[in-house]
């Protein structure tokens, strides 16, 4: 019997350190590949160079050119999920009616559930069609459609985090502004945003670093074509919808494009990591305030 | 005086401001769905569900997108949920605030952060090539079961959180050893938590292709698989193919698929909130 108990304690455990293999696993493939990726190509061409292509006669290995992609189509998802996951957040909090709030929240939420395939499709159809007859020179494939659409998928993210950390402040704080003869607006902005402040940079930490990592909106709807440029009507590419081309091609195993994509992958590993890390250290910093 | 009606007015305005916003993210969630549905009805019968892929956009069905889809979750289900499942009731219950339990709750919440590319990277790199398993249904569902395991690991924990302690405690005072105590009060009474939390994760891992993509997961795959190792394509992965083709009867059959996609992905969801409501209301 006891040896039983024993046993069964063992397999749990080792079950749960299968996600400590899963994250060396992770970071040993990466390395490994990009140790031999560099060992052809310097780290300093790798970090300075503006042109990356490596599919090309005439390669240059600058993943700036991906980077300033990927940073791109983040940012305008940003600009577009911030203030409106923020807005929502705050008019459910603050403003609508209990039951409206329990309705509307799902809903939002159905728009997180859409796989990011969908997405792509409504980038590429609907929208970028639909911003040409604003803009008649935006291109096919540019990071502004992209962007956009990838805004609407993180709404619902900053929009659920944000309320969450706004109900969490205590009442008091909110009764206390009333009591003073604050509207709801001056409320919201001068005691309950600050108050959960911690809660809100957290999720805006989180949706930046899915939007860099997101891949299937800008793989279809932002283009292939790697350029160092901040115009968001052209063409670019990011270093997830780059890991995408060369995986739908024939790259062989051992060769230098295959080892790009590693590469490549581990930046953006690194990018996230760091966000990841940073909202982590935030939550657990400031999660004692209000307990 | 004027103050007070500056304020009130700006007040009245963020108001009007909040509501549409929250009504613009519904209101573009119905364009979606519109648009898709209306190009997308015309395809949707029998034969293109049950066509094979192919070149011309007319005759182009689902049918081994869905029974590759069909393979991948139940191989999906068979690694993740045990392992994602032990390792929740370990961290619950068993582990000891300690270093090691620390690492692994930072750990599993970096883990749910890394993008699902990094996971196709991570199955290129051990099962396709390190254990030589091939751009095959195994390398494409022990990927998903690793992408997946972080949100079966945490929905898990929570609902062995939610159990009263009055239950574990009485099943002790009967004289119950801890396993039992954990297989007979524990998992019966966080089932409903835990089986929600398997369901979304499921649904998430319906809709990925990123890391299948990179795996080797194929656009073109003429036949339906025959083994775990044979190569398979999934409905993302074709709608993905359809999307990148310039012919607009390919744009057509991927409105058809993601109708498919879509209605398999909701469906999914909506049982899950269903079974959540029903244990919530259970719990208390």
């Amino acid at each position: 019997m006891k040896y039983k108990e024993k046993l069964i304690e063992i397999s749990l455990k080792f079950c749960a350190s299968i996600t400590i293999f899963t994250t060396i696993g992770i970071i040993a493939v990466l390395l490994f590949e990009s140790i031999s990726f560099f060992r052809e190509v310097s780290i300093f061409e790798f970090l300075t160079d503006t042109q990356w292509t490596p599919l090309f006669t005439e390669k240059h290995f600058g993943i700036l050119a991906l980077v300033s992609g990927t940073f791109l189509t983040a940012a305008i998802a940003i600009a577009v999920a911030l203030p409106i996951g923020l807005s929502i957040a705050i008019y459910l909090n603050m403003y609508a009616p209990k039951s409206f709030r329990k309705t509307l929240k799902p809903f939002l939420e159905i728009l997180a559930a859409i796989p990011t395939v969908v997405y792509g499709f409504f980038a590429l159809t609907i929208v970028t069609p639909f911003l040409q007859t604003i803009y008649p020179d935006l291109e096919t494939f540019n990071s502004l459609s992209a962007g956009v659409v990838m805004g609407i998928m993180i709404i619902p993210f900053i929009s659920s985090l944000s309320e969450d950390a706004l109900y969490a402040v205590p009442k008091s704080l909110k009764l206390a502004a009333f009591g003073m003869g604050s509207t709801r607006f001056q409320t919201a902005f001068k005691v309950m945003v600050p108050a959960a402040s911690s809660g809100i940079i957290v999720s805006v930490i989180l949706a930046i670093s899915r939007a860099i990592g997101e891949t299937m909106i800008v793989a279809i709807a932002a283009g292939q074509q790697p350029q160092f440029t901040l115009d968001p009507t052209v063409p670019v590419q990011t270093i997830t919808s780059y890991i995408v081309q060369v995986s739908s091609g024939d790259a062989p195993q051992g060769s230098l494009e295959y080892k790009t994509i590693f590469a490549a992958g581990l930046t953006l590993f690194l990018f996230t990591f760091t966000l990841n890390s940073i909202s982590f250290w935030i939550k657990k910093k400031y999660q004692e305030k209000y307990e | 005086m004027n103050n007070f009606r500056k304020n009130k007015l700006i007040d009245h305005g963020f108001k009007i401001m909040g509501m549409l916003f929250t009504f613009l993210g519904i209101l573009i969630l119905i364009i979606l769905i519109y648009n898709i549905v209306r190009v997308g009805y015309t395809r949707i019968n029998w034969t293109f569900l049950t066509s094979l892929p192919s070149r011309k956009p007319e005759s182009a069905g689902i049918y081994t997108a869905i029974i590759g889809t069909l393979d991948l979750m139940l191989l999906t289900v068979l690694f993740a949920i045990p392992v994602g499942v032990g390792a929740g009731i370990y961290l619950e219950e068993y582990a000891k605030k300690s270093r090691l339990s620390s690492l692994l709750e930072i750990n599993i919440s970096n883990l749910a952060g890394v993008p699902s590319i990094i996971y196709g990277l991570l199955g290129l790199g051990i099962f396709v090539r390190f254990f030589n398993f091939g751009g095959s249904i195994l390398s494409g569902s022990l990927t998903l079961s690793l992408l997946i395991l972080p949100i079966i690991i945490v929905a898990t924990r929570e609902a062995i959180k939610a159990v009263p302690h009055s239950l574990k405690e009485a099943s002790f005072a009967l004289g119950a050893s801890k396993w039992q105590t954990i297989k007979d009060v524990v998992l019966p009474s966080s089932f409903g938590g835990i089986l929600t939390g398997i369901i979304l994760s499921l649904s998430r891992a319906i809709g990925e292709t990123a890391p299948l993509i990179v795996v080797g997961a194929m656009a073109y795959v003429p036949f339906v698989p025959q083994s775990i190792f044979d190569t398979f394509s999934v409905l993302p992965m074709q709608i993905f193919n359809w999307t990148t083709r310039p012919q607009q009867g390919f744009a057509i059959a991927a409105s058809g698929a993601i109708i498919v996609l879509l209605l398999i992905t909701f469906i999914m969801n909506g049982i899950a909130v269903y079974f959540r409501n029903r244990w919530q209301k259970k719990l208390q």
